[in-house]
């Protein structure tokens, strides 16, 4: 599908050609699974499947915006299984009430991580890492290290469990929603170019006179918020409040990220190649279940994950392609 | 010195700056730096590597704040202090170094912060095309402007960070060595659009080092010197021997009575071939060099910034590719295919830039000297630290380090003594030519005759060296011959003893008078 010998960056954009790609594995896949599972299109596989995975959708997407500045989040796990404790605890008080705070929480968190990384100077890698073990220790004291159920009695679970207008789960009608908007943020507003402008040169940027500072600080608040999202949808889909959960989440997050097309060091990405990068990582493993449902092979979880990175293992190669064809500014 | 010729602008002053100071943690970068330029006039500044020129412009884009006086601009007192207000006021600037975004469209990077919006959020893609495209119709260039900046030469980049200052409606465009990576085609494209904005009433203020430029396409030239404002005047009544002279800080008149007489008035003793680089060429400014180097001789390389003297170095060390002529070491032609292979052959290189390709601060002084020794002291993949430990002693005993001991952190030392290491380290690869690229900036004067004693310690056991430096008084005292480049060739030959500062100067000088006289 490649043309590698004329491969060039202008090509590479104007084309979109990773970006095609991941549609074209994802299309293919699905029709893959159509014809070989006999349930793989069944309303249950779909539906479970698209619930699962809106958490993953949703933390990418926050993942893609602090990726695309050229930093990175590793607290989102952390902080997916903190606001899902919160979430629990409002829960009660109902969905209206859950779901701001828990992703207020969220932005909390990101805002601690902004703050760090802008006005205190300190590596994304660290400040992330820093806010990641904070989230997990604060989610444990609060939760005393159990999980909390939820209150059956109101309207939270509802986020989880139904369906909007019957058709789709509620939580990937609201991660849909949300993709759409951050794509809308991302190609048609001045700030959503700053955060790509920032990833392609920061100090560019700075001399160009662009709000630098704006565009990372939405970022990584953006990216908390989304992990208090995906922390909603964690408590009201399975019922409580899960401090233990989250882990390895960012790197799930980061993966679906680079799958789709946005270099990790910044400056170029898209949303819906980031939503396309989320799904075919999550159908890698839909379909590896139903293989061995079907008996013929017997792969463990462990064999996924291996089999996992093995595919960003040839993406990151593909990339690093790319950055090195990059031409250089004199 | 301040010798202000009849100044055509004068009247309408756009930018006034006066008594502007600025120092760098107690370091003074600038003192009493004084720039006027008027409204539809381009204006030259220069100066040597260090006069203050970078720093005099950054103060007035805002990207730095001035310790003290006063800049006006547009009749109004201005107290910008960040690049967007200056850029909001109608100050643009093209930094040499291009800041712009290669990764994102061409149109992106001209529209980018002030984008066409439908709505007053979303940006109107279509209009910012038209608008990118338009612009840069005016320059002659039609390119696809959604596709990333990254693609285009660098040229054109350049052309549409113009395009991206022009479409802010600036008054002043500001442009810091806009031509060094243009070739002589783009630099015509570059003075075309530059003479429209002049005759659009936009004022330029060129920063270059190429003096020919300035007599092509300036108005007025301000020429700056250690951090002060020397002298402002008219380009058509100046020349390049006194905007030289400026910079300099000589007197024209010195530098024209030493006379022709006093060249190549000694003759030094030299031993063998050591090096021969015949018809020399990189893409990278450098034309035709020839260059001889023998054994138990110091060549100092000479020349103004920009003409060449650190390209020569690179393309002998072979960093830089070879477009043409031929290189001989110990009477072998072999140009070395990358510094790998020059340091084999028996080439060492210090660098100009002690603090990014020299130190690694926190390692230890031991660990950094013996850097570039340590392939010959592995055994069977052990360092030999006994052999480490004695040859570090003999070094830092032999060259006076001044150092706690041997593992105290290199960046503890003083900048003359980091700069005793890094010379160790090329000494103890037993070279038998070493490249010197301003081997004592930044060293007090001690630590400096130290360092050129060990120079000449060093050739006087029958090795070479070519030093480069941009002080004329070291040159003079330390090089056995000095070889004047410009533009990347040779102009002319001085031989100790019988070289002086001045015929120096003169040297430096008299080819870009000679282009003069024959304009």
């Amino acid at each position: 599908m490649l043309d590698t010998d004329a491969f060039d960056l202008r090509k590479y954009v104007a084309n979109n050609t990773q970006t095609t790609a991941v549609w074209f594995a994802l299309v293919g896949l699905i029709i893959f699974g159509l014809l070989r599972y006999d349930n793989f299109g069944s309303a249950y596989n779909i539906t479970s499947f698209l619930n699962y995975n809106a958490m993953f959708i949703a933390i990418s997407l926050g993942m893609c915006f602090v990726i695309m500045t050229g930093g990175i989040d590793l607290s989102v796990g952390s902080v997916a299984a903190f606001t899902s404790v919160i979430a629990a605890y409002l829960s009660p008080y109902g969905i209206e009430v859950a779901l701001p705070g828990a992703v207020l929480a969220g932005v909390g968190f990101g805002a601690i991580n902004g703050f760090c990384i802008i006005a205190m100077r300190i590596p994304p890698f660290i400040a992330t890492l820093v806010t990641m073990l904070a989230a997990k220790g604060g989610a444990l004291i609060i939760s005393g290290a159990e999980t909390i159920g939820v209150d059956w009695g109101s309207n939270f679970t509802k986020l989880g469990m139904e369906k909007a207008f019957g058709l789709l789960p509620w939580s990937i009608t609201i991660v849909a929603a949300l993709a759409l908007v951050l794509w809308l943020v991302l190609e048609k507003t001045s700030l959503g170019r700053t955060v790509l402008a920032v990833g392609g040169g920061e100090d560019a940027s700075t001399l160009m006179g662009l709000k630098v500072n704006r565009a990372k600080a939405f970022s990584y608040m953006l990216s908390g918020g989304c992990a208090g999202l995906a922390g909603v949808i964690l408590a009201s889909g399975f019922g409580a409040g899960q401090p233990l959960e989250g882990i390895g989440w960012e790197l799930s997050a980061i993966a679906a990220v680079v799958v789709g097309g946005t270099l990790l060091t910044g400056g170029l990405g898209s949303i819906p190649a980031t939503v396309a990068g989320a799904l075919l990582l999550g159908l890698v493993f839909n379909i590896l279940n139903f293989e061995n449902g079907r008996g013929t092979i017997s792969l463990s979880a462990y064999w996924q994950m291996v089999i996992r990175g093995g595919f960003l293992f040839a993406v990151i190669l593909f990339q690093t392609r790319v950055t090195s064809s990059r031409p250089k500014v004199g | 010195m301040q010798s202000v010729a009849s100044q055509p602008h004068a009247a309408q002053p756009l930018v006034a700056m006066h008594g502007i100071e600025k120092a760098f943690s107690g370091v003074p970068a600038l003192q009493s730096a004084a720039l006027d330029v008027a409204a539809g006039e381009v204006h030259a500044l220069i100066g040597q590597n260090g006069a203050g020129k970078s720093t005099l412009i950054k103060i007035l884009t805002g990207v730095y704040s001035r310790d003290a006086g006063d800049i006006r601009f547009a009749g109004a007192a201005s107290h910008l202090t960040s690049p967007r207000e200056a850029q909001d006021s109608g100050i643009a600037t093209i930094y040499q170094e291009l800041n712009l975004v290669p990764l994102r469209s061409v149109t992106e990077n001209i529209v980018m912060g002030y984008e066409p919006k439908r709505l007053s959020v979303f940006i109107d893609w279509r209009e910012a095309h038209i608008r990118a495209r338009e612009i840069l119709s005016r320059f002659g260039i039609d390119i696809d402007v959604k596709a990333p900046l990254g693609s285009y030469s660098t040229a054109i980049q350049q052309l549409v960070a113009i395009a991206r200052a022009v479409s802010l409606k600036a008054r002043l465009v500001i442009m810091d060595e806009p031509t060094s990576s243009l070739d002589a085609q783009e630099v015509a494209v570059l003075f075309g659009v530059v003479r429209s904005l002049k005759e659009a009433g936009v004022a330029v203020l060129y920063v270059s080092h190429f003096l020919d430029e300035l007599f092509e396409i300036c108005d007025r030239v301000t020429t700056m010197r250690d951090g002060q404002t020397v002298s402002v005047r008219s380009i058509a009544q100046t020349s390049k021997l006194e905007l030289i002279a400026d910079m300099l800080g000589r007197n024209v008149d010195d530098i024209k009575a030493a006379g022709m007489t006093d060249f190549g008035g000694g003759t030094a003793k030299t031993g063998d071939v050591l090096l021969q680089a015949d018809g020399v060429s990189t893409g990278n400014r450098l034309r035709n060099l020839t260059l001889t180097v023998h054994s138990g001789e110091i060549v100092g390389l000479g020349g103004l910034l920009g003409s060449g003297r650190t390209e020569a170095a690179r393309a002998l060390f072979g960093v830089d590719t070879l477009t043409g002529g031929d290189i001989t070491f110990k009477g072998s032609p072999s140009a070395p295919a990358n510094p790998a292979a020059a340091i084999t052959q028996g080439i060492g290189y210090l660098t100009e830039d002690r603090k990014a390709e020299g130190i690694i601060p926190d390692m230890s002084v031991r660990e950094n000297l013996t850097l570039a020794l340590l392939p010959t002291l592995t055994i069977n993949g052990q360092i030999d630290r006994k052999r480490e430990r004695q040859i570090v002693a003999h070094y830092i005993d032999a060259l006076d380090i001044k150092a706690a001991d041997m593992d105290q952190p290199i960046r503890e030392l003083s900048g003359g003594n980091q700069q005793k290491v890094l010379l160790a380290r090329w000494l103890a690869t037993e070279p038998e030519l070493l490249i010197l690229d301003e081997p004592t900036r930044g060293v007090d004067v001690g630590a400096k005759l130290e360092i050129q004693s060990i120079i000449r310690y060093f050739v006087d056991k029958g090795f070479g060296v070519i030093l480069i430096s941009s002080e004329f008084e070291e040159l003079v005292e330390g090089a056995d011959r000095i070889v004047v480049l410009q533009d990347g060739y040779c102009v002319s030959e001085l031989h100790n003893p019988g070289i002086t500062e001045n015929t120096l100067v003169k040297a430096i000088a008299q080819h870009h008078q000679q282009n003069e006289g024959a304009a």
